[in-house]
């Protein structure tokens, strides 16, 4: 059993309004592939966002701990320093901040990922054809006018840039071409194998799954972690849908009420 | 403060209010009384022993300042500023020089400080600086003198061959009627520059003038006057600074631009008065034939602004671009923009402002277009975005538009809104701290203006934004 790099224990979590994870349980050691699914709405995106601290979402109790420390309270800035990133379900567009000005800003933030500019620029080209990413993008403004599947490469090329210890996937696969999606797994694969990189995918995709080998598949239905399993769960699901998950949801609701 | 005493402009990281807000003592100084008098006038004129028909113009702008009401009932307050509290001349006494070794110790280590001997040894043509009331340097590159090129403060011009261009241009374009302070102006005006560059000469690298308004409770009152002859290009840069004090300062300087048949010029500004400044300057250009102005223009200092850098499109197929970007923050009422007035065929414009508040400043964005009955197929397109920071901000957006000739095409669009929350979570979840991702999110907003800058001033607007950001600026 590898080191626990990511430990989640007893969460609630949700907006000022309202509550939408419940007593999450969720443990990732070092190196892991994990895979999250669940319907639309599970809160599987909110998951993603509370564990890099988003402060739109609040921690009503439970405690989330990163490489050893507890980082339940810690600002989100801190968070990604420390090694937790998150590729968005819907990166945001930035106008005026050119792409590659943006990527040299965040990879300076980072001691350990101290270089040159000329060393930079040759990393980010590397990136970007490993990518299949136009270089001509870089100087473009962040995400302004970028495809679904643009937007999407920004974010791998970010993963590969900072190389952070814990990745979390929030449907980087969804709306991708057929070569778009196998550059993408090509991406995450790369991560894996050079910074020995912890993976939580979450996703609708039970393709790209054939590509990459799966440690453990998590399932969430309205904001509960109702079943965990190895790979073959992803195939079950693929077979049968969520149903005996919604039935499995519906009993743990009624035995909070 | 060592470390201070070295800064200078031209370094990113390294960001004080120092940088601009030091005093020097005023030793050995020439003040005129407080206060705006026939004596006063005649005395400026005196010391600068210039023509009759300039003190005749003083006399008259006089006149016409008692005649006129203060206020104008529109815009920001200037109750704040008594001119019975103002002095209109202070000078170092320093002669004006060609060498920086032979310019005063203080007054050459405050423009050091502010980097402009280094700015002028790296890529510029030539550079002015005035302190108070004189200019103390002017010197021009020997490669754009022989090309004809005039660079010089406009006393030592009015008593030269120049006198006469000088005579048929000086407050021309802004006559001592058009407002208040452009009657203060051509009353007691002082310093400033003359540049003339004639028929098809094109200066590779820009000339800049500085304002420098060292002394406390005292105005500043440069004129500008630039003449780019048919053909000729010209790019000017102006960048204008002050120490803080806790009395009212006044700048009312006055710019005019003449561009001749296909000429160009590009009129670039950087303001960082400090916050006890009112400043209330007058801008104007003229153009014609095939001629193109070009504004860029950056306010980020003063307590209180009117500024609308107006452009008279009298030839057929001139055009103006306006770009520029006015940042308000607390303490700060900024009322800019711009005014262009298309009289002939096929003339085009184009309005690019960007407008920010922050902490309870308010910015506002004023523009008139006017295209006159002539004015056939004429062009405009005026678009404004602004972005408040915070709740207690404001910023506003006064567009006019004037068409009276059907077919020209006119186009007007404004935005106004905030940085939103998915924007910032999204930038400190790569690494960022709130406050760095504000600055990054406003530093693109300002890009458009920024990019059309020397690579220097983009860094100094850069970190004139950081600045506003971090709230230093007092
Ligand atoms: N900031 C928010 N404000 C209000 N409601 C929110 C917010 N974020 C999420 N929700 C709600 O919480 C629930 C879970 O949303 P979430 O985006 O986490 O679902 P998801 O599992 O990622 O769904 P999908 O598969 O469609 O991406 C949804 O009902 C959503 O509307
Ligand atoms: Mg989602």
């Amino acid at each position: 059993m590898p080191d626990e790099l990511l430990a989640i224990h007893g969460l609630n979590a949700g907006t000022e309004e309202k509550p939408i994870l419940h007593d999450i349980d969720l443990t990732l050691g070092t190196g892991e592939t994990h895979v999250l699914m669940g319907p639309n709405g599970a809160g599987k995106s909110t998951l993603g966002r509370v564990i890099m601290g988003d402060p739109a979402y609040q921690v009503s109790s439970g405690t989330i701990a990163f490489d050893g420390r507890d980082i339940t309270q810690e600002s989100s800035d801190k968070r990604s320093l420390a090694g937790v990133f998150l590729s968005y379900q819907a990166p945001v567009e930035i106008p005026g901040v050119p792409l590659n000005s943006f990527l040299r800003t965040i990879v300076q933030k980072r001691p350990e990922l101290k270089m040159t500019g000329r060393e930079f620029r040759r990393r980010l080209k590397e990136v970007a054809s490993q990518l299949d990413f136009d270089s001509s993008y870089l100087s473009r403004e962040l995400n302004v006018g970028f495809s679904g599947g643009e937007k999407k490469k920004v974010e791998m090329m970010q993963l590969l840039l900072l190389k952070p210890k814990l990745a979390i996937l929030d449907e980087t696969d969804s709306g991708l071409d057929v070569d778009a999606l196998s550059v993408v797994s090509r991406g995450m694969e790369a991560y894996r194998a050079e910074c020995d990189g912890t993976l939580l995918i979450i996703t609708h995709n039970t393709r790209i799954l054939e590509r990459l080998d799966v440690d453990r598949c998590h399932v969430m239905v309205k904001g509960h972690l109702v079943a965990e399993g190895d790979s073959s769960l992803v195939g079950e699901i693929d077979r049968e849908g969520f149903g005996r998950f919604e039935t499995a949801e519906a009993e743990l609701a009624g035995e909070e009420a | 403060m060592a470390e201070q005493e070295k800064a200078t402009r031209a370094q990113v990281a390294d960001v004080d209010r120092s940088l601009y807000d030091f005093v020097k003592p005023e030793v050995g100084y020439e003040r005129f009384a407080d206060g705006l008098n026939e004596e006063v006038v005649r005395a400026i004129s005196a010391k600068k022993d210039e023509p009759d028909w300039m003190l005749d113009l003083r006399l008259r702008s006089l006149d016409i300042y008692h005649k006129m009401d203060m206020a104008p009932n529109w815009g920001p307050s200037i109750d704040g500023l008594d001119m019975d509290n103002i002095s209109t001349y202070v000078s170092s006494g320093a002669e004006q020089a060609a060498s920086w070794d032979e310019v005063p110790e203080d007054i050459k280590d405050t423009f050091e400080r502010l980097g402009i001997p280094q700015a002028e040894r790296s890529y510029l043509a030539g550079v002015g600086a005035q302190y108070d009331s004189e200019l103390v340097y002017h010197n021009m590159q020997e490669s754009a003198a022989q090309m004809g090129v005039v660079y010089s403060g406009i006393e030592e011009a009015l008593h030269g061959e120049y006198e006469g261009l000088i005579h048929d241009h000086f407050m021309h374009l802004v006559p001592p009627t058009d407002h208040k302070f452009a009657a203060l102006h051509g009353a007691v005006w002082s310093g400033g520059s003359f540049v003339y560059v004639p028929k098809g000469v094109k200066v590779e690298f820009p000339l800049q003038s500085y304002f420098r308004l060292n002394a406390k409770g005292a105005g500043q009152f440069e004129h500008t006057l630039i003449i780019v002859e048919d053909g000729a290009d010209l790019h000017f840069i102006e960048g204008c600074s002050a120490p803080k004090y806790n009395v009212a300062n006044l700048h009312a300087g006055c710019v005019e631009l003449f561009v001749g048949k296909g000429a160009h010029l590009r009129y670039s500004t950087i303001e960082n008065w400090s916050k006890n400044m009112y400043n209330l300057n007058t801008k104007r250009a003229r153009v014609e034939e095939d001629g193109r102005m070009e504004w860029v223009s950056g306010s980020f200092g003063s307590h209180v602004s009117y500024l609308y850098p107006s452009t008279l499109l009298v030839g057929a197929r001139s055009s103006c671009e306006y770009t520029g970007i006015t940042f308000a923050g607390a303490g700060q009422d900024l009322d800019t923009g711009c005014k262009m007035v298309l009289t002939a065929p096929d003339t085009r414009i184009s309005v690019s402002a960007k407008s920010l508040s922050k902490g309870g400043g308010k910015s506002t964005f004023r523009s008139e277009v006017i295209v006159g009955e002539k004015a056939e197929r004429a062009k405009a397109t005026v678009s404004c975005a602004s972005l408040m920071l915070d709740d207690q901000s404001r910023s506003d957006t006064i567009p006019a538009m004037d068409v009276r000739c059907p077919s020209a095409s006119v186009g007007h669009e404004a935005t106004i809104g905030r940085i939103s929350d998915d924007t910032i979570a999204y930038l400190m979840s790569r690494g960022m701290t709130e406050a760095e991702a504000r600055t990054v999110v406003v530093n693109g907003f300002a890009n458009p203006v920024s990019k059309e800058l020397p690579m220097e001033y983009a860094v100094e607007m850069n970190n004139l934004i950081k600045l506003e950001m971090e709230g230093a600026i007092g």
